[in-house]
């Protein structure tokens, strides 16, 4: 029982983290109807950022931790943020009324141009970060020895993005720039004729989209302590399947997806085997478009001729 | 590409070199942000663990600068082409001498193709680098089939290259089943998991199809890592046998073909053989596909291609149409993967990454999606591109990336060739406008 106590919070927290990526696939999918390849990218690019700001900010002799985090934190959304701004401008404007492949093809270069910036610019080593976070508590003792942790870090994570999640949800439902969105969402052209910015829109999309993977990216940073350019590839698509499984378009599916993703593979490893989780992660992708193609909030997609 | 596309006309836009410069800052601006942690400072973990960290604030500056320029010149240029989808009026004798071009290129290409090992033969390079280009041309218009004639975008083709190539090396390892036994085999275990694919994708579109065929070719690839009973994990299976010439082999034992022909031993002999094995296989690659276009069931996908709802409101069946387009493609790719094996005589699960699944899509791409020449230039274009960044591995597919991007902005439909249905009607019929009011469900 500890030991699936333990898990469960391990799952818990990794979902957090995939939560927040997914929701930058669901709401650029749920707008402009494509799926962002190089989401995945931009959460590797706000785990450097975060990486660097924070060595900067370390060297240059601050010392309170909750200062430095929060520099840390608005330098990677901020600059992130910018990367999705740039990339939604260069790689996916002028491709709005292209052929249908034709976004996802530009993603998927996108995504290569990222990775092997990154590759190029900070060297494909592994970059160690030392424990920024200590400490924590102890729930249960359990009779074998085994004690169920419950660390700082964790603690920040899941908070965070609940605080995230309720800004965010906030955003989209009460300001005139959430209301725009979920117009464009519905009908791009009729949002345009009443009055709505549909570029500025999109931008705004994607700028959130990518400051929230910023912050999970950084999470991501604190929790495991590395960063690395390869990371953005798997994390990508375990977040797409969460987007997915929640229902894609729907922001609370996203934030559920994730969780459901979080806590499966950690079980998977947990219970059968370390190597065959990513197997588990594709698989269940795969199982979902099958049997539940709109996910567990989405809505039935209607065919239009 | 039509005049009267539906794409919204630009409207007219300011110009002047004030407006240029203007521009030209912002996007300065923009790069000196994105720029400034990713390459001013350069981070490494240190000597003890720990993160050490230099500056290079004289390639930021630089890189802005470049950016600076860039952004003028392109600003430039735009003004001097016009709108990107602007339809330029190519004089006559240069459509005169591209027709022609294009009747002779695919006749002289093929000539050119057979006579390599000839003109080439003490070029060892040479002769590997088109083995390598043909592979990747087989690969092309086996994905041509998926994605240019059928329009189902494949990102995990490679998966069906990783089951050629492994069924080959298993067989002959295990059972020492020799080449021409394995090679239908392997094209049929493919085929096979081309069919196993298809059955869950055929409700997918466009998008979700993509996603899954890459989580189908990612859990190929996790699969054959950690079986290591099986596939020998990371690290590959090694000694796969060499191809024979029908029983002969190409080596200098007594009953090799050297010996029986009475002539001396070259190890290059192996290297031309390997050649036209790979192009007899591409060749008809390219045949069984041009005619199957002109069966029923090329038609089909073609019309898959255009609109998957009028398809099946004409009775096509859509679930048979696109497993046979996974297939076939499948197929395909088997065939390719067991040559790869043989030529390389040592296979791991390093060669079938997304990276290698991406460069094919790319290929056909830049071919022109559903063009059988275009997918042969642009995989001459593309590998021999790679070679050229020989010496940068890194910043190859950095180069690869931006090339993807740009492409898709300034030729979507391809750079080389276009898809063009096979049939069509030979006049444009009137239809009313009650007949093309978007349908509801």
């Amino acid at each position: 029982m500890d030991y699936f106590a333990q898990q469960l919070i391990n799952g818990l927290v990794l979902g957090s983290i995939y939560g927040l990526i997914a929701i930058g696939y669901t709401m650029v999918y749920g707008i402009v109807g494509m799926i962002n390849f190089a989401h995945g990218d931009i959460f590797m690019i706000g785990g450097f950022i975060a990486m660097i700001s924070f060595l900067v900010l370390v060297s240059l002799g601050l010392t309170a931790i909750p200062l430095i985090l929060l520099i840390v934190l608005l330098v990677s959304m901020v600059i992130t943020a910018l990367y999705g701004w740039t990339i939604e401008r260069i790689a996916y404007r002028p491709l709005r009324h292209s052929f249908r492949l034709a976004p996802m093809l530009s993603a998927i270069g996108m995504s290569f141009v990222l990775t092997n910036f990154s590759q190029v610019s900070q060297g494909a080593r592994v970059k160690p970060v030392p424990p920024i976070i200590t400490g924590g508590y102890t729930l249960h003792e359990g009779s074998e020895g085994f004690a169920v942790q419950l660390s700082n870090i964790q603690i920040v994570v899941v908070l965070a993005t609940i605080v995230l999640l309720a800004l965010f949800t906030w955003l989209v439902s009460r300001t005139r720039l959430g209301r725009d969105m979920r117009a464009c969402e519905q009908d791009q052209t009729m949002a345009a004729l009443l009055g709505v910015d549909v570029d500025r829109t999109i931008s705004m999309t994607f700028v959130i989209g990518a400051a929230l993977a910023a912050v999970a990216g950084m999470m991501y940073l604190l929790y495991y302590g590395l960063v690395d350019f390869f990371m953005g590839f798997v994390a990508g698509i375990k977040a797409f399947t969460a987007a997915v499984l929640g229902g894609i378009g729907s922001l609370p599916g996203a934030m559920l997806g994730g969780l459901a993703i979080g806590l499966i593979e950690t079980f998977w490893s947990a219970y059968f085997s370390v190597e065959y989780k990513d197997v588990a992660a594709f698989s269940i992708l795969i199982v979902v478009l099958i049997f539940m193609p709109t996910g567990l909030l989405g809505r039935p997609e209607v065919e239009k001729v | 590409m039509s005049a009267t596309s539906a794409r919204p006309s630009h409207a007219a836009q300011p110009s002047g070199s004030a407006f240029i410069l203007k521009k030209a800052l912002i996007s300065a601006a923009v790069a000196l942000v994105l720029f400034s942690l990713m390459i001013g400072i350069r981070t490494e973990a240190g000597p003890q663990g720990g993160l050490i960290y230099w500056t290079r604030f004289g390639d930021l500056a630089a890189l802005v600068g470049t950016v600076f320029g860039g952004s003028i010149i392109i600003e430039l240029l735009r003004q001097w082409w016009g709108p990107v989808d602007k339809e330029h009026i190519v004089p006559k004798p240069v459509q005169a001498a591209m027709s022609f071009a294009g009747r002779w290129l695919a006749p002289a290409l093929l000539v050119f193709a057979f006579l390599v090992p000839v003109i080439f033969y003490n070029q060892r390079y040479i002769l590997d680098l088109s083995i390598l280009v043909l592979t990747y041309v087989m690969l092309g218009w086996g994905l041509n089939v998926v994605v240019g004639l059928a329009g189902l975008l494949d990102l995990g083709y490679v998966a069906f290259y990783a089951v050629g190539a492994y069924s080959y090396a298993l067989l002959a390892t295990n059972f020492g089943l020799s080449f021409w036994v394995c090679l239908p085999l392997a094209g049929i275990l493919a085929a096979f998991w081309g069919v196993l694919l298809g059955f869950p994708v055929l409700r997918l579109r466009g998008d979700y199809l993509a996603i899954v065929t890459l989580a189908f070719g990612e859990i190929i690839r996790l699969v054959i890592i950690n079986w290591q009973s099986l596939t020998g994990g990371p690290n590959g299976v090694s000694g796969i046998p060499r191809p024979t010439l029908f029983g002969i082999p190409l080596d200098n034992s007594d009953d090799g073909l050297a010996a029986k022909l009475g002539i001396d031993f070259s190890p290059t002999h192996r290297i031309v053989f390997l050649f036209y094995l790979i192009l007899a296989m591409a060749l008809l690659t390219n045949w069984v596909t041009i005619r199957l276009r002109r069966l029923p069931i090329g038609r089909a996908w073609e019309a898959l291609r255009e609109d998957e709802v009028a398809c099946r409101a004409l009775g096509i069946n859509v679930t048979t149409t696109k497993l046979t387009a996974f297939a076939t493609g499948a197929m395909f790719g088997g065939f390719a993967g067991a040559f790869f094996a043989t030529r390389q005589g040592f296979i791991s699960p390093e060669s079938f990454t997304f990276q290698e699944s991406a460069l094919v899509l790319a290929i056909v791409v830049l071919g022109g999606m559903g063009s059988q020449l275009g997918v042969a230039l642009a995989a001459l274009t593309m590998i021999g591109g790679f070679e050229l960044f020989r010496g940068f591995d890194q910043y190859r597919m950095l180069v690869f990336g931006i090339a993807m991007v740009l492409l898709m902005i300034w030729r979507p439909r391809g750079l080389i060739g276009h898809r063009a249905p096979t049939v069509f009607l030979e006049r444009n019929q009137a239809i009313s406008s009650d007949l093309v009011k978007e349908g509801h469900g």
